[in-house]
């Protein structure tokens, strides 16, 4: 089997559009929630979300490469172009060699929403354009990275709701330690148009505390009232120990373990027992004991069911040892199809700059959870392993275990 | 429309759209190889015809449109109303 170990980082997020701001976010303890004010005028319960800026692709993309191209397929691919350079994996790299890609998505709303909307007001397919095909399936930013990056490798997306990014590192993990792969661009995007977001709006799941947008999402505390959505792309270069020492690469840090489980119930409600077996199994997977691990980067998204389960989870596994803990959603809002890779690259510049992003707005935390050991304000700290947790609809799990090398 | 505006507005959304270097069109020069177009943007020539002039092309009308000129002809015999000339 080989090792598996993680060569490059990007991402383009509303905490930063690049390592250097997103570091500085994280230490900082920053938050990019703001409001959308015309999801009011569509209807929405919440007008909140994490804020990321349009990237400008007109001089780095032909017009052929960028119509394709979906909103969370620019964020991806400026998180890609950032993460093949810390890689250091140039053009003529990737024409000669075996690269695949294997990122998380699980919707693209709007491209499909505007081709319907040009149909209803002209009747003819033709006039929908090109593009919106390439923009609207959920492979939209594997089929489009691909392309553009000229990749050789394996190619699909992973869609299993808000663990997807991180279910996407976890099969490339798998791929590269059973010697099918050798390096694999894996992340997730996000799409963060209020096209997209409606129907979760109307699950009453969205924060409600517009009054004051950064203060909105507050993992484990008390007084959180739901998540705020938010989006970006975030990439995780991962390949075998054998190729990054080979091409002389700089490893940034090695994946140890990957749990997963499927909670066996109810379609949105989280359960204790599901998470549960998820760490249990990475740790398994990672073949160390829970005192080994010094932080955890917590799924808890600011709801009211899902932070609580997770707390129990993640009490029942780690009670003992009480790794440093902290929600980054609590700056970003939930990256959702994004969150697990995301949070991934957050872990990783936490482990290469020495500290522990604060859990930011939380003031009093459940009292069930009291025996966790929440950052509340940043830590600095030396970490050498860490887990970050992902789940999604549907009971999906994932747990990831990236150590220093 | 006058000849010369249907002409200026075609070019205004090659240049724009298509992103060809406005000093590559010229009337002689071929339209497929100028503009780089693969198959899928014929799709996109379509819409932006639709957009700017409000007739729909037919994709095989394509084929008899070499040249910039052939282009230029092809629509300004399509723009509906009659066709100044100076």
């Amino acid at each position: 089997m080989n090792r598996v170990v993680i060569t490059g980082i990007g991402i383009y997020s509303c905490i930063g559009r690049n390592l250097e701001e997103v570091r500085n976010s994280l230490y900082e303890g920053k938050s990019g929630i703001g409001l959308d004010p015309v999801r009011k005028e569509w209807g929405f319960r919440s007008a909140l979300t994490g804020v990321v800026n349009k990237p400008d692709l007109k001089e780095l993309l032909t017009r052929r490469q960028r119509v394709g191209l979906s909103e969370q397929g620019e964020y991806a691919y400026m998180a890609t172009l950032e993460a093949l350079k810390v890689a250091g994996l140039d053009e003529d790299f990737l024409a000669k060699e075996e690269v695949g890609i294997i990122y998380g998505n699980d919707s693209s709303a709007k491209p499909s929403i505007e081709a319907f909307e040009q149909l209803r007001i002209k009747k003819d397919t033709t006039l929908i354009g090109s593009g919106s095909i390439f923009q609207s399936m959920n492979s939209t930013v594997t089929m489009n990275l691909s392309t553009i990056f000229k990749l050789k490798g394996i190619n699909f997306t992973v869609s299993a709701a808000c663990a997807s990014g991180s279910h996407a590192i976890g099969l490339g993990y798998m791929m590269i330690k059973s010697g099918m792969q050798e390096l694999i661009i894996c992340g997730g995007a996000q799409e963060i148009n209020y096209h997209s977001m409606g129907s979760f709006d109307g699950l009453s799941t969205f924060s409600v505390r517009e009054q004051e947008p950064e203060r909105a999402s507050r993992p484990f505390d008390k007084n959180r009232d739901g998540l705020i959505p938010s989006g970006g792309g975030a990439t995780v270069i991962i390949e075998s120990y054998e190729s990054a020492v080979r091409r002389g690469a700089n490893i940034l840090g090695e994946i140890i373990g990957y749990g997963f489980s499927s909670n066996g119930d109810h379609i949105s409600a989280p359960n204790v027992a599901g998470p549960t077996k998820s760490l249990e199994m990475a740790l398994r997977q990672a073949g160390i004991r829970a005192n080994d691990v010094q932080y955890i980067n917590a799924h808890a998204t600011s709801t009211i069911a899902g932070d609580l389960s997770e707390g129990k989870a993640i009490f029942n596994v780690f009670g003992d040892s009480r790794p440093l803990i902290s929600s980054t959603k609590s700056m970003t809002g939930h990256e959702m199809w994004m969150a697990g890779a995301s949070e991934i690259v957050y872990s990783m510049l936490m482990m290469e700059n020495g500290f522990v992003a604060p859990n930011i707005n939380l003031e009093n935390p459940e009292e069930e959870l009291l025996g966790l050991n929440f950052a509340y304000n940043v830590v600095e700290k030396d970490i050498n392993v860490f887990l970050s947790n992902s789940f999604g609809f549907g009971g999906t799990n994932s747990s990831l275990i990236v150590r220093k090398v | 429309m006058t000849r010369e505006e249907i002409i200026d507005r075609v070019n205004g959304f090659l240049v724009e759209e298509f992103e060809v270097d406005a000093d590559a069109i010229k009337p002689e020069a071929n339209l497929k190889e100028t503009l780089k177009l693969d198959s899928l943007d014929y799709v996109d020539l379509v819409v932006e015809i639709e957009s700017n002039f409000g007739f729909k092309v037919k994709p095989e009308d394509f084929q008899t449109i070499h040249t910039f000129q052939d282009f230029y002809e092809y629509i300004i015999a399509k723009v509906k109303g009659p066709v100044e000339t100076k």
